[in-house]
Protein backbone atom coordinates (compact mmCIF):
# COMPACT_ATOMS: atom_id res chain seq x y z
CA UNK A 1 0.00 0.00 0.00
CA UNK A 2 1.47 3.29 -1.01
CA UNK A 3 1.40 6.15 1.45
CA UNK A 4 1.55 8.99 -1.04
CA UNK A 5 -0.38 12.00 0.12
CA UNK A 6 -2.81 13.42 -2.34
CA UNK A 7 -1.52 16.99 -2.20
CA UNK A 8 0.32 16.68 -5.45
CA UNK A 9 -1.76 14.24 -7.52
CA UNK A 10 -5.16 15.86 -6.98
CA UNK A 11 -4.08 18.75 -9.18
CA UNK A 12 -5.00 16.66 -12.21
CA UNK A 13 -8.44 16.12 -10.75
CA UNK A 14 -9.05 19.79 -10.52
CA UNK A 15 -7.86 20.32 -14.06
CA UNK A 16 -11.11 21.15 -15.72
CA UNK A 17 -12.34 18.53 -18.15
CA UNK A 18 -15.17 20.09 -20.10
CA UNK A 19 -18.26 18.01 -20.56
CA UNK A 20 -18.67 16.85 -24.16
CA UNK A 21 -22.07 16.38 -25.76
CA UNK A 22 -23.98 13.52 -24.16
CA UNK A 23 -23.77 10.20 -26.03
CA UNK A 24 -26.51 9.20 -28.47
CA UNK A 25 -29.19 6.77 -27.26
CA UNK A 26 -27.57 3.97 -29.28
CA UNK A 27 -24.10 4.69 -27.97
CA UNK A 28 -25.31 4.85 -24.36
CA UNK A 29 -27.25 1.58 -24.75
CA UNK A 30 -24.26 -0.20 -26.29
CA UNK A 31 -21.94 1.11 -23.56
CA UNK A 32 -24.28 -0.20 -20.88
CA UNK A 33 -24.61 -3.48 -22.79
CA UNK A 34 -20.82 -3.72 -22.76
CA UNK A 35 -20.96 -3.42 -18.99
CA UNK A 36 -23.26 -6.43 -18.75
CA UNK A 37 -20.99 -8.44 -21.05
CA UNK A 38 -18.02 -7.61 -18.80
CA UNK A 39 -20.03 -8.90 -15.86
CA UNK A 40 -20.67 -12.21 -17.65
CA UNK A 41 -16.93 -12.55 -18.21
CA UNK A 42 -16.24 -11.74 -14.57
CA UNK A 43 -18.85 -14.16 -13.21
CA UNK A 44 -19.15 -17.00 -15.73
CA UNK A 45 -21.25 -19.04 -13.26
CA UNK A 46 -24.22 -16.95 -14.34
CA UNK A 47 -24.14 -18.88 -17.61
CA UNK A 48 -24.99 -22.20 -15.90
CA UNK A 49 -28.67 -21.92 -16.79
CA UNK A 50 -27.85 -21.62 -20.49
CA UNK A 51 -25.10 -24.26 -20.59
CA UNK A 52 -25.47 -27.17 -18.19
CA UNK A 53 -29.21 -26.92 -17.76
CA UNK A 54 -30.11 -27.51 -21.42
CA UNK A 55 -27.62 -30.39 -21.63
CA UNK A 56 -29.30 -32.09 -18.69
CA UNK A 57 -32.77 -31.40 -20.08
CA UNK A 58 -31.91 -32.81 -23.49
CA UNK A 59 -30.25 -35.96 -22.13
CA UNK A 60 -32.97 -36.51 -19.57
CA UNK A 61 -35.98 -36.00 -21.79
CA UNK A 62 -34.62 -37.82 -24.81
CA UNK A 63 -33.52 -40.95 -22.94
CA UNK A 64 -36.26 -40.91 -20.29
CA UNK A 65 -39.30 -40.29 -22.49
CA UNK A 66 -38.02 -40.82 -26.03
CA UNK A 67 -38.92 -44.52 -26.30
CA UNK A 68 -42.28 -44.13 -24.57
CA UNK A 69 -43.45 -40.94 -26.27
CA UNK A 70 -42.17 -41.31 -29.81
CA UNK A 71 -41.20 -44.96 -30.15
CA UNK A 72 -37.45 -44.27 -30.33
CA UNK A 73 -35.01 -41.83 -28.81
CA UNK A 74 -33.81 -40.75 -32.27
CA UNK A 75 -37.27 -39.85 -33.43
CA UNK A 76 -38.05 -38.00 -30.19
CA UNK A 77 -34.80 -36.06 -30.46
CA UNK A 78 -35.88 -34.63 -33.83
CA UNK A 79 -39.14 -33.53 -32.19
CA UNK A 80 -37.98 -32.27 -28.80
CA UNK A 81 -34.73 -30.50 -29.61
CA UNK A 82 -36.26 -27.35 -31.14
CA UNK A 83 -38.65 -27.33 -28.18
CA UNK A 84 -35.93 -27.52 -25.56
CA UNK A 85 -33.99 -24.83 -27.41
CA UNK A 86 -37.01 -22.55 -27.18
CA UNK A 87 -37.64 -23.48 -23.54
CA UNK A 88 -34.03 -22.79 -22.53
CA UNK A 89 -33.89 -19.41 -24.22
CA UNK A 90 -37.31 -18.40 -22.90
CA UNK A 91 -36.31 -19.43 -19.37
CA UNK A 92 -33.04 -17.51 -19.73
CA UNK A 93 -34.98 -14.31 -20.35
CA UNK A 94 -36.16 -14.50 -16.75
CA UNK A 95 -32.66 -13.63 -15.64
CA UNK A 96 -33.09 -10.09 -17.01
CA UNK A 97 -35.55 -9.25 -14.25
CA UNK A 98 -33.45 -10.75 -11.50
CA UNK A 99 -30.28 -8.96 -12.55
CA UNK A 100 -32.07 -5.63 -12.96
CA UNK A 101 -33.56 -5.93 -9.51
CA UNK A 102 -30.14 -6.71 -8.01
CA UNK A 103 -28.52 -3.82 -9.85
CA UNK A 104 -31.08 -1.36 -8.60
CA UNK A 105 -30.63 -2.57 -5.04
CA UNK A 106 -26.92 -1.80 -5.28
CA UNK A 107 -27.39 1.80 -6.32
CA UNK A 108 -25.43 1.69 -9.54
CA UNK A 109 -28.61 2.67 -11.37
CA UNK A 110 -28.82 5.88 -9.38
CA UNK A 111 -25.54 6.90 -10.84
CA UNK A 112 -26.74 6.11 -14.36
CA UNK A 113 -29.93 8.02 -13.72
CA UNK A 114 -28.01 11.09 -12.62
CA UNK A 115 -26.24 11.22 -16.01
CA UNK A 116 -27.51 13.13 -19.04
CA UNK A 117 -28.11 9.95 -21.05
CA UNK A 118 -31.21 8.59 -22.77
CA UNK A 119 -33.09 7.18 -19.82
CA UNK A 120 -34.05 3.73 -21.11
CA UNK A 121 -30.43 3.11 -22.19
CA UNK A 122 -29.66 1.11 -19.04
CA UNK A 123 -32.63 -1.17 -19.73
CA UNK A 124 -31.97 -1.58 -23.42
CA UNK A 125 -28.28 -2.23 -22.74
CA UNK A 126 -29.08 -4.95 -20.22
CA UNK A 127 -31.57 -6.55 -22.59
CA UNK A 128 -29.11 -6.46 -25.48
CA UNK A 129 -26.41 -8.13 -23.39
CA UNK A 130 -28.85 -10.84 -22.43
CA UNK A 131 -29.05 -11.72 -26.12
CA UNK A 132 -25.54 -13.11 -25.73
CA UNK A 133 -26.88 -15.53 -23.15
CA UNK A 134 -29.57 -16.57 -25.59
CA UNK A 135 -27.01 -17.22 -28.31
CA UNK A 136 -24.98 -19.35 -25.91
CA UNK A 137 -28.12 -21.31 -25.01
CA UNK A 138 -28.99 -21.91 -28.67
CA UNK A 139 -25.47 -22.98 -29.57
CA UNK A 140 -25.25 -25.40 -26.63
CA UNK A 141 -28.63 -26.96 -27.45
CA UNK A 142 -27.74 -27.39 -31.11
CA UNK A 143 -24.26 -28.75 -30.40
CA UNK A 144 -25.56 -31.36 -27.97
CA UNK A 145 -28.45 -32.21 -30.26
CA UNK A 146 -26.24 -32.64 -33.33
CA UNK A 147 -23.83 -34.79 -31.35
CA UNK A 148 -26.74 -37.02 -30.37
CA UNK A 149 -28.00 -37.27 -33.94
CA UNK A 150 -30.30 -34.29 -34.49
CA UNK A 151 -30.38 -33.50 -38.21
CA UNK A 152 -32.28 -30.34 -39.22
CA UNK A 153 -33.60 -30.80 -42.75
CA UNK A 154 -33.49 -27.10 -43.61
CA UNK A 155 -29.72 -26.75 -43.42
CA UNK A 156 -27.53 -24.13 -41.80
CA UNK A 157 -29.41 -21.09 -43.06
CA UNK A 158 -32.70 -22.43 -41.72
CA UNK A 159 -31.19 -23.17 -38.31
CA UNK A 160 -29.76 -19.64 -38.10
CA UNK A 161 -33.11 -18.15 -39.12
CA UNK A 162 -34.94 -20.23 -36.51
CA UNK A 163 -32.50 -19.14 -33.80
CA UNK A 164 -32.97 -15.50 -34.79
CA UNK A 165 -36.71 -15.88 -34.36
CA UNK A 166 -36.15 -17.35 -30.90
CA UNK A 167 -33.84 -14.44 -29.99
CA UNK A 168 -36.40 -11.88 -31.07
CA UNK A 169 -39.04 -13.65 -29.03
CA UNK A 170 -36.84 -13.83 -25.92
CA UNK A 171 -35.90 -10.15 -26.25
CA UNK A 172 -39.60 -9.28 -26.43
CA UNK A 173 -40.52 -11.53 -23.52
CA UNK A 174 -37.70 -10.18 -21.35
CA UNK A 175 -39.55 -6.83 -21.14
CA UNK A 176 -42.08 -8.59 -18.88
CA UNK A 177 -39.32 -9.70 -16.57
CA UNK A 178 -37.64 -6.31 -16.73
CA UNK A 179 -40.95 -4.82 -15.64
CA UNK A 180 -41.19 -7.27 -12.75
CA UNK A 181 -37.56 -6.60 -11.88
CA UNK A 182 -38.28 -2.90 -11.56
CA UNK A 183 -41.51 -3.17 -9.63
CA UNK A 184 -40.93 -6.07 -7.24
CA UNK A 185 -39.31 -5.65 -3.89
CA UNK A 186 -36.53 -8.25 -4.05
CA UNK A 187 -34.71 -10.47 -6.50
CA UNK A 188 -36.22 -13.50 -4.76
CA UNK A 189 -39.73 -12.18 -5.33
CA UNK A 190 -38.95 -11.56 -9.01
CA UNK A 191 -37.74 -15.12 -9.37
CA UNK A 192 -40.80 -16.54 -7.61
CA UNK A 193 -43.35 -14.65 -9.67
CA UNK A 194 -41.46 -15.20 -12.91
CA UNK A 195 -41.25 -18.95 -12.37
CA UNK A 196 -44.98 -18.99 -11.74
CA UNK A 197 -45.49 -17.52 -15.21
CA UNK A 198 -42.75 -19.63 -16.75
CA UNK A 199 -44.16 -23.08 -16.00
CA UNK A 200 -47.51 -22.74 -17.81
CA UNK A 201 -45.68 -20.99 -20.67
CA UNK A 202 -43.03 -23.63 -21.24
CA UNK A 203 -44.45 -26.92 -19.92
CA UNK A 204 -48.10 -26.39 -20.91
CA UNK A 205 -47.06 -26.19 -24.53
CA UNK A 206 -46.02 -28.46 -27.37
CA UNK A 207 -42.36 -28.36 -26.29
CA UNK A 208 -42.27 -31.94 -25.02
CA UNK A 209 -45.32 -33.70 -26.44
CA UNK A 210 -47.84 -33.49 -29.26
CA UNK A 211 -50.90 -31.84 -27.69
CA UNK A 212 -53.42 -34.01 -29.63
CA UNK A 213 -53.88 -36.40 -26.68
CA UNK A 214 -54.41 -33.63 -24.10
CA UNK A 215 -57.81 -32.85 -22.52
CA UNK A 216 -59.73 -30.13 -24.36
CA UNK A 217 -59.25 -27.31 -21.88
CA UNK A 218 -55.48 -27.83 -21.77
CA UNK A 219 -55.25 -28.18 -25.53
CA UNK A 220 -57.13 -24.90 -25.89
CA UNK A 221 -54.45 -23.13 -23.85
CA UNK A 222 -51.58 -24.95 -25.53
CA UNK A 223 -52.85 -23.88 -28.93
CA UNK A 224 -52.94 -20.18 -28.04
CA UNK A 225 -49.79 -20.25 -25.92
CA UNK A 226 -47.30 -18.04 -27.77
CA UNK A 227 -44.51 -20.45 -26.85
CA UNK A 228 -46.35 -23.23 -28.74
CA UNK A 229 -46.63 -21.00 -31.77
CA UNK A 230 -42.95 -20.27 -31.56
CA UNK A 231 -42.01 -23.94 -31.16
CA UNK A 232 -44.16 -24.87 -34.16
CA UNK A 233 -42.52 -22.10 -36.17
CA UNK A 234 -38.99 -23.16 -35.14
CA UNK A 235 -39.67 -26.84 -35.88
CA UNK A 236 -41.01 -25.93 -39.30
CA UNK A 237 -38.10 -23.69 -40.20
CA UNK A 238 -35.48 -26.15 -39.00
CA UNK A 239 -37.13 -29.05 -40.82
CA UNK A 240 -37.13 -27.05 -44.04
CA UNK A 241 -40.89 -26.47 -44.38
CA UNK A 242 -41.67 -23.19 -42.63
CA UNK A 243 -45.19 -22.70 -41.28
CA UNK A 244 -46.10 -19.16 -42.25
CA UNK A 245 -49.04 -19.03 -39.83
CA UNK A 246 -46.99 -20.01 -36.79
CA UNK A 247 -44.18 -17.62 -37.76
CA UNK A 248 -46.69 -14.84 -38.21
CA UNK A 249 -48.35 -15.45 -34.86
CA UNK A 250 -44.99 -15.61 -33.10
CA UNK A 251 -44.05 -12.23 -34.50
CA UNK A 252 -47.43 -10.80 -33.56
CA UNK A 253 -46.85 -12.14 -30.04
CA UNK A 254 -43.46 -10.37 -29.95
CA UNK A 255 -44.97 -7.11 -31.14
CA UNK A 256 -47.72 -7.24 -28.53
CA UNK A 257 -45.26 -8.02 -25.72
CA UNK A 258 -43.01 -5.10 -26.65
CA UNK A 259 -45.91 -2.73 -27.27
CA UNK A 260 -47.39 -3.43 -23.85
CA UNK A 261 -44.41 -4.04 -21.61
CA UNK A 262 -41.74 -1.73 -23.04
CA UNK A 263 -43.73 1.44 -22.20
CA UNK A 264 -44.77 0.03 -18.81
CA UNK A 265 -41.16 -0.84 -18.01
CA UNK A 266 -39.78 2.50 -19.10
CA UNK A 267 -42.45 4.25 -17.06
CA UNK A 268 -41.65 2.17 -13.99
CA UNK A 269 -37.97 2.97 -14.51
CA UNK A 270 -38.59 6.72 -14.72
CA UNK A 271 -40.66 6.65 -11.57
CA UNK A 272 -38.34 4.39 -9.64
CA UNK A 273 -37.41 6.08 -6.40
CA UNK B 1 -23.18 38.68 -4.28
CA UNK B 2 -22.30 35.53 -6.22
CA UNK B 3 -25.17 33.70 -7.91
CA UNK B 4 -26.83 30.72 -6.30
CA UNK B 5 -25.76 27.30 -7.52
CA UNK B 6 -28.48 25.48 -5.60
CA UNK B 7 -31.73 26.87 -4.28
CA UNK B 8 -34.56 24.91 -2.71
CA UNK B 9 -37.86 26.23 -1.46
CA UNK B 10 -40.09 24.20 0.80
CA UNK B 11 -38.98 20.79 -0.50
CA UNK B 12 -41.24 17.98 0.73
CA UNK B 13 -40.99 14.23 0.26
CA UNK B 14 -43.25 11.77 2.01
CA UNK B 15 -42.93 7.99 2.11
CA UNK B 16 -46.30 6.75 3.27
CA UNK B 17 -46.88 8.25 6.69
CA UNK B 18 -43.33 9.41 7.06
CA UNK B 19 -42.52 12.99 6.01
CA UNK B 20 -38.87 12.29 5.29
CA UNK B 21 -38.28 15.84 4.08
CA UNK B 22 -40.68 18.39 5.43
CA UNK B 23 -40.15 21.82 3.91
CA UNK B 24 -36.41 22.22 3.34
CA UNK B 25 -35.07 25.59 2.12
CA UNK B 26 -31.50 25.85 0.92
CA UNK B 27 -29.45 28.54 -0.77
CA UNK B 28 -25.93 27.62 -1.85
CA UNK B 29 -23.68 30.21 -3.44
CA UNK B 30 -21.59 29.15 -6.43
CA UNK B 31 -18.02 28.14 -5.64
CA UNK B 32 -18.61 27.32 -2.00
CA UNK B 33 -18.89 24.18 0.11
CA UNK B 34 -22.22 23.78 1.77
CA UNK B 35 -22.60 21.28 4.58
CA UNK B 36 -25.88 19.57 5.38
CA UNK B 37 -25.48 18.22 8.85
CA UNK B 38 -27.78 15.85 10.64
CA UNK B 39 -28.15 12.43 12.20
CA UNK B 40 -29.23 9.26 10.37
CA UNK B 41 -32.77 9.51 9.10
CA UNK B 42 -32.86 13.31 9.26
CA UNK B 43 -33.70 13.52 5.55
CA UNK B 44 -30.26 14.36 4.14
CA UNK B 45 -30.12 11.62 1.52
CA UNK B 46 -33.71 12.20 0.43
CA UNK B 47 -32.93 15.89 -0.05
CA UNK B 48 -29.87 15.09 -2.14
CA UNK B 49 -31.85 12.61 -4.24
CA UNK B 50 -34.40 15.30 -5.03
CA UNK B 51 -31.74 17.88 -5.88
CA UNK B 52 -30.03 15.39 -8.22
CA UNK B 53 -33.29 14.58 -10.09
CA UNK B 54 -33.45 11.00 -8.80
CA UNK B 55 -36.56 11.57 -6.75
CA UNK B 56 -39.54 13.77 -7.56
CA UNK B 57 -40.42 16.19 -4.77
CA UNK B 58 -43.97 15.93 -3.42
CA UNK B 59 -43.94 19.64 -2.68
CA UNK B 60 -41.81 22.74 -3.11
CA UNK B 61 -39.27 23.38 -5.84
CA UNK B 62 -35.55 23.34 -6.38
CA UNK B 63 -33.18 24.73 -8.97
CA UNK B 64 -29.60 23.77 -9.73
CA UNK B 65 -27.68 26.44 -11.64
CA UNK B 66 -31.03 27.97 -12.50
CA UNK B 67 -32.54 24.77 -13.94
CA UNK B 68 -35.61 23.31 -12.30
CA UNK B 69 -34.91 19.76 -11.03
CA UNK B 70 -38.29 18.49 -12.23
CA UNK B 71 -39.09 20.41 -15.41
CA UNK B 72 -35.53 20.73 -16.59
CA UNK B 73 -34.05 17.52 -15.18
CA UNK B 74 -32.00 16.68 -18.29
CA UNK B 75 -30.35 20.07 -18.17
CA UNK B 76 -29.54 19.65 -14.45
CA UNK B 77 -27.91 16.27 -15.12
CA UNK B 78 -25.45 17.89 -17.51
CA UNK B 79 -23.86 19.91 -14.74
CA UNK B 80 -23.88 17.74 -11.66
CA UNK B 81 -21.86 14.92 -10.20
CA UNK B 82 -23.14 12.62 -7.48
CA UNK B 83 -21.39 10.31 -5.08
CA UNK B 84 -23.08 8.70 -2.16
CA UNK B 85 -24.52 5.77 -0.38
CA UNK B 86 -26.92 5.27 -3.26
CA UNK B 87 -24.82 6.25 -6.24
CA UNK B 88 -21.87 3.96 -6.46
CA UNK B 89 -19.83 2.03 -8.97
CA UNK B 90 -20.18 -1.54 -10.22
CA UNK B 91 -18.59 -3.92 -7.73
CA UNK B 92 -18.01 -6.65 -10.28
CA UNK B 93 -16.03 -4.42 -12.64
CA UNK B 94 -12.46 -3.27 -12.13
CA UNK B 95 -11.44 0.28 -11.30
CA UNK B 96 -10.42 0.95 -14.89
CA UNK B 97 -13.59 -0.56 -16.33
CA UNK B 98 -15.79 1.50 -14.06
CA UNK B 99 -14.06 4.75 -14.98
CA UNK B 100 -14.06 3.97 -18.70
CA UNK B 101 -17.76 3.12 -18.46
CA UNK B 102 -18.46 6.37 -16.70
CA UNK B 103 -16.38 8.36 -19.19
CA UNK B 104 -18.16 6.79 -22.16
CA UNK B 105 -21.52 7.59 -20.60
CA UNK B 106 -20.75 11.28 -20.31
CA UNK B 107 -19.77 11.28 -23.96
CA UNK B 108 -15.97 10.99 -24.08
CA UNK B 109 -14.59 8.98 -26.96
CA UNK B 110 -13.07 5.55 -26.48
CA UNK B 111 -9.48 6.79 -26.41
CA UNK B 112 -10.29 9.84 -24.28
CA UNK B 113 -12.07 7.55 -21.83
CA UNK B 114 -9.08 5.28 -21.44
CA UNK B 115 -6.77 8.23 -20.95
CA UNK B 116 -9.06 9.87 -18.41
CA UNK B 117 -9.51 6.61 -16.47
CA UNK B 118 -5.76 6.15 -16.22
CA UNK B 119 -5.29 9.77 -15.17
CA UNK B 120 -7.91 9.55 -12.43
CA UNK B 121 -6.60 6.24 -11.09
CA UNK B 122 -3.17 7.83 -10.85
CA UNK B 123 -4.53 10.95 -9.14
CA UNK B 124 -6.50 8.95 -6.62
CA UNK B 125 -3.62 6.62 -5.82
CA UNK B 126 -5.47 3.62 -7.23
CA UNK B 127 -3.16 2.59 -10.06
CA UNK B 128 -2.17 -0.63 -8.31
CA UNK B 129 -5.82 -1.60 -7.98
CA UNK B 130 -6.74 -0.61 -11.53
CA UNK B 131 -7.36 -4.16 -12.73
CA UNK B 132 -8.94 -5.53 -9.55
CA UNK B 133 -12.72 -5.80 -9.18
CA UNK B 134 -14.01 -3.01 -6.96
CA UNK B 135 -15.52 -5.46 -4.47
CA UNK B 136 -11.99 -6.30 -3.34
CA UNK B 137 -11.18 -2.64 -2.60
CA UNK B 138 -10.72 -1.39 0.95
CA UNK B 139 -13.24 1.13 2.33
CA UNK B 140 -11.04 4.13 1.56
CA UNK B 141 -10.19 2.95 -1.96
CA UNK B 142 -13.84 2.26 -2.57
CA UNK B 143 -14.80 5.78 -1.62
CA UNK B 144 -12.06 7.22 -3.81
CA UNK B 145 -13.19 5.24 -6.87
CA UNK B 146 -16.77 6.37 -6.20
CA UNK B 147 -15.55 9.94 -6.10
CA UNK B 148 -13.37 9.52 -9.18
CA UNK B 149 -16.38 8.22 -11.11
CA UNK B 150 -18.14 11.53 -10.44
CA UNK B 151 -15.16 13.48 -11.75
CA UNK B 152 -14.59 12.03 -15.21
CA UNK B 153 -15.68 15.42 -16.38
CA UNK B 154 -15.50 18.30 -13.94
CA UNK B 155 -18.96 18.83 -12.48
CA UNK B 156 -20.14 22.37 -11.86
CA UNK B 157 -22.01 21.17 -8.82
CA UNK B 158 -20.92 18.09 -6.93
CA UNK B 159 -23.18 16.33 -4.44
CA UNK B 160 -21.44 14.17 -1.87
CA UNK B 161 -23.72 12.12 0.30
CA UNK B 162 -21.82 11.17 3.45
CA UNK B 163 -18.50 10.91 1.63
CA UNK B 164 -16.46 9.85 4.64
CA UNK B 165 -18.84 7.73 6.71
CA UNK B 166 -16.95 4.70 7.94
CA UNK B 167 -13.54 5.83 6.72
CA UNK B 168 -10.33 5.78 8.73
CA UNK B 169 -8.84 9.20 9.53
CA UNK B 170 -6.22 9.08 6.77
CA UNK B 171 -8.74 8.21 4.04
CA UNK B 172 -11.01 10.88 5.44
CA UNK B 173 -8.24 13.45 5.12
CA UNK B 174 -7.69 12.38 1.51
CA UNK B 175 -11.35 12.91 0.67
CA UNK B 176 -11.22 16.32 2.34
CA UNK B 177 -8.16 17.26 0.27
CA UNK B 178 -9.97 16.29 -2.91
CA UNK B 179 -12.99 18.37 -1.98
CA UNK B 180 -10.85 21.43 -1.20
CA UNK B 181 -9.04 21.05 -4.47
CA UNK B 182 -12.24 20.80 -6.46
CA UNK B 183 -13.59 23.92 -4.86
CA UNK B 184 -10.36 25.71 -5.66
CA UNK B 185 -11.05 24.72 -9.28
CA UNK B 186 -14.45 26.39 -9.18
CA UNK B 187 -16.81 23.51 -8.37
CA UNK B 188 -19.66 24.05 -5.93
CA UNK B 189 -19.94 21.22 -3.41
CA UNK B 190 -22.91 20.21 -1.33
CA UNK B 191 -22.00 17.54 1.16
CA UNK B 192 -24.04 15.77 3.77
CA UNK B 193 -22.43 14.47 6.89
CA UNK B 194 -23.16 13.20 10.35
CA UNK B 195 -19.76 14.40 11.48
CA UNK B 196 -19.82 17.77 13.06
CA UNK B 197 -16.09 18.29 12.67
CA UNK B 198 -16.32 17.49 8.97
CA UNK B 199 -18.84 20.26 8.41
CA UNK B 200 -16.69 22.51 10.58
CA UNK B 201 -13.55 21.70 8.56
CA UNK B 202 -14.93 21.93 5.04
CA UNK B 203 -18.12 23.88 4.81
CA UNK B 204 -18.43 27.62 4.25
CA UNK B 205 -22.01 27.44 5.43
CA UNK B 206 -23.89 24.73 7.25
CA UNK B 207 -27.54 23.76 7.43
CA UNK B 208 -28.43 21.66 10.44
CA UNK B 209 -31.24 19.33 9.51
CA UNK B 210 -33.34 17.24 11.86
CA UNK B 211 -36.52 15.28 11.18
CA UNK B 212 -36.88 16.67 7.69
CA UNK B 213 -36.49 20.38 8.43
CA UNK B 214 -33.63 22.85 8.59
CA UNK B 215 -33.38 23.87 12.22
CA UNK B 216 -30.41 26.21 11.89
CA UNK B 217 -28.33 27.72 9.12
CA UNK B 218 -25.20 29.79 9.04
CA UNK B 219 -21.43 29.68 9.11
CA UNK B 220 -19.77 27.39 11.58
CA UNK B 221 -18.84 30.38 13.73
CA UNK B 222 -22.39 31.73 13.65
CA UNK B 223 -23.82 28.41 14.70
CA UNK B 224 -21.39 28.18 17.56
CA UNK B 225 -22.08 31.76 18.58
CA UNK B 226 -25.81 31.00 18.66
CA UNK B 227 -25.11 28.75 21.58
CA UNK B 228 -23.47 31.74 23.21
CA UNK B 229 -21.06 30.85 25.95
CA UNK B 230 -17.75 29.13 26.26
CA UNK B 231 -17.61 25.76 27.84
CA UNK B 232 -15.42 24.09 30.41
CA UNK B 233 -14.01 20.68 29.74
CA UNK B 234 -12.54 18.94 32.79
CA UNK B 235 -11.08 15.46 32.99
CA UNK B 236 -10.48 14.14 36.51
CA UNK B 237 -7.51 12.02 37.48
CA UNK B 238 -9.79 9.94 39.69
CA UNK B 239 -13.41 9.49 38.74
CA UNK B 240 -14.34 8.71 42.34
CA UNK B 241 -13.97 12.43 43.03
CA UNK B 242 -16.63 13.31 40.50
CA UNK B 243 -19.36 14.33 42.94
CA UNK B 244 -17.03 16.61 44.85
CA UNK B 245 -15.69 18.12 41.63
CA UNK B 246 -19.17 18.74 40.30
CA UNK B 247 -20.11 20.54 43.47
CA UNK B 248 -17.03 22.76 43.25
CA UNK B 249 -17.72 23.54 39.59
CA UNK B 250 -21.32 24.42 40.37
CA UNK B 251 -20.36 26.70 43.29
CA UNK B 252 -17.39 28.43 41.71
CA UNK B 253 -18.81 29.02 38.23
CA UNK B 254 -22.41 29.44 39.35
CA UNK B 255 -23.55 26.97 36.70
CA UNK B 256 -24.97 23.48 36.28
CA UNK B 257 -22.39 20.95 35.07
CA UNK B 258 -23.36 18.38 32.39
CA UNK B 259 -22.86 14.72 33.01
CA UNK B 260 -21.06 13.13 30.08
CA UNK B 261 -20.92 9.48 29.09
CA UNK B 262 -17.34 9.39 30.33
CA UNK B 263 -17.33 9.09 34.10
CA UNK B 264 -14.20 11.19 34.55
CA UNK B 265 -15.27 14.07 32.29
CA UNK B 266 -17.31 17.05 33.39
CA UNK B 267 -18.42 19.80 31.04
CA UNK B 268 -20.14 23.02 32.00
CA UNK B 269 -21.18 26.25 30.33
CA UNK B 270 -19.00 29.15 31.45
CA UNK B 271 -20.27 32.71 31.55
CA UNK B 272 -16.96 34.26 32.59
CA UNK B 273 -13.82 32.32 31.62
CA UNK B 274 -11.79 34.20 34.29
CA UNK B 275 -13.60 32.24 36.97
CA UNK B 276 -11.93 29.05 35.74
CA UNK B 277 -8.70 30.17 37.43
CA UNK B 278 -10.60 30.36 40.73
CA UNK B 279 -11.97 26.89 40.06
CA UNK B 280 -8.50 25.46 39.56
CA UNK B 281 -7.32 26.93 42.86
CA UNK B 282 -10.29 25.45 44.71
CA UNK B 283 -9.79 22.04 43.08
CA UNK B 284 -6.17 22.09 44.27
CA UNK B 285 -7.24 23.18 47.76
CA UNK B 286 -9.72 20.31 48.00
CA UNK B 287 -7.20 17.79 46.65
CA UNK B 288 -9.01 17.00 43.38
CA UNK B 289 -6.51 15.80 40.77
CA UNK B 290 -6.84 17.06 37.18
CA UNK B 291 -5.87 15.14 34.05
CA UNK B 292 -6.94 17.77 31.57
CA UNK B 293 -8.75 21.09 31.71
CA UNK B 294 -9.76 23.56 29.05
CA UNK B 295 -12.11 26.36 28.13
CA UNK B 296 -13.37 26.16 24.55
CA UNK B 297 -15.83 27.69 22.18
CA UNK B 298 -18.70 25.19 22.07
CA UNK B 299 -18.25 22.34 19.61
CA UNK B 300 -20.82 21.66 16.93
CA UNK B 301 -21.86 18.67 19.01
CA UNK B 302 -22.95 21.06 21.70
CA UNK B 303 -24.60 23.27 19.11
CA UNK B 304 -26.58 20.30 17.90
CA UNK B 305 -27.57 19.36 21.41
CA UNK B 306 -28.74 22.88 22.12
CA UNK B 307 -30.67 23.19 18.86
CA UNK B 308 -32.42 19.86 18.87
CA UNK B 309 -32.63 18.97 22.51
CA UNK B 310 -31.07 15.61 21.73
CA UNK B 311 -27.57 14.49 20.85
CA UNK B 312 -26.48 14.05 17.24
CA UNK B 313 -26.20 10.28 17.53
CA UNK B 314 -29.48 9.85 19.35
CA UNK B 315 -31.47 8.37 16.52
CA UNK B 316 -32.74 5.15 18.00
CA UNK B 317 -36.39 5.97 17.49
CA UNK B 318 -36.11 7.07 13.91
CA UNK B 319 -35.78 4.84 10.91
CA UNK B 320 -33.00 5.59 8.47
CA UNK B 321 -34.52 7.06 5.33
Amino acid sequence: MSTTTLDQPVRTVATRVERPNPPSPLSASLTLGWRSVLKIRRIPEQLFDVTFQPVIFILMFVYLFGGAVAGSTQEYLQFVLPGILVQTVVMASLYTGISLNTDIGKGIFDRFRSLPIWRPAALVGALLADSIRYVVAAVVCLAVGMAMGFRPGGGVAAVVAACLLVLVFAFSLSWIFAFLGLTMRSAGAVQGVSMLAMFPLTFASNVFVDPSTMPGWLKAWVDVNPVSQLVTAVRGIMAGNPDAGAIGWSLVGCAVLVAVFAPLTVRAYRRKS
Amino acid sequence: MTPLAIEAHGLVKTFGENRAVDGVDLAVRAGTVYGVLGPNGAGKTTTVRMLTTLLRPDGGSARVLGHDVVDDADEVRKFIGLTGQYASVDEDLTGTENLVLQSRLVGLSRSQSKARAAELLESFDLTEAASRPVKHFSGGMRRRIDLAASLVVTPDVLFLDEPTTGLDPRSRGQVWDIVRDLVAGGTTVLLTTQYLDEADQLADRIAVIDRGTVIAEGTSAELKASVGRSSLHLRLADEAQRDLAERLVAQTLDTIPHRTPEAAVITAPVADPDLVADLMIRLRAEGVGIDEIGVQRPSLDEVFLTLTGHAADDDTERSAA
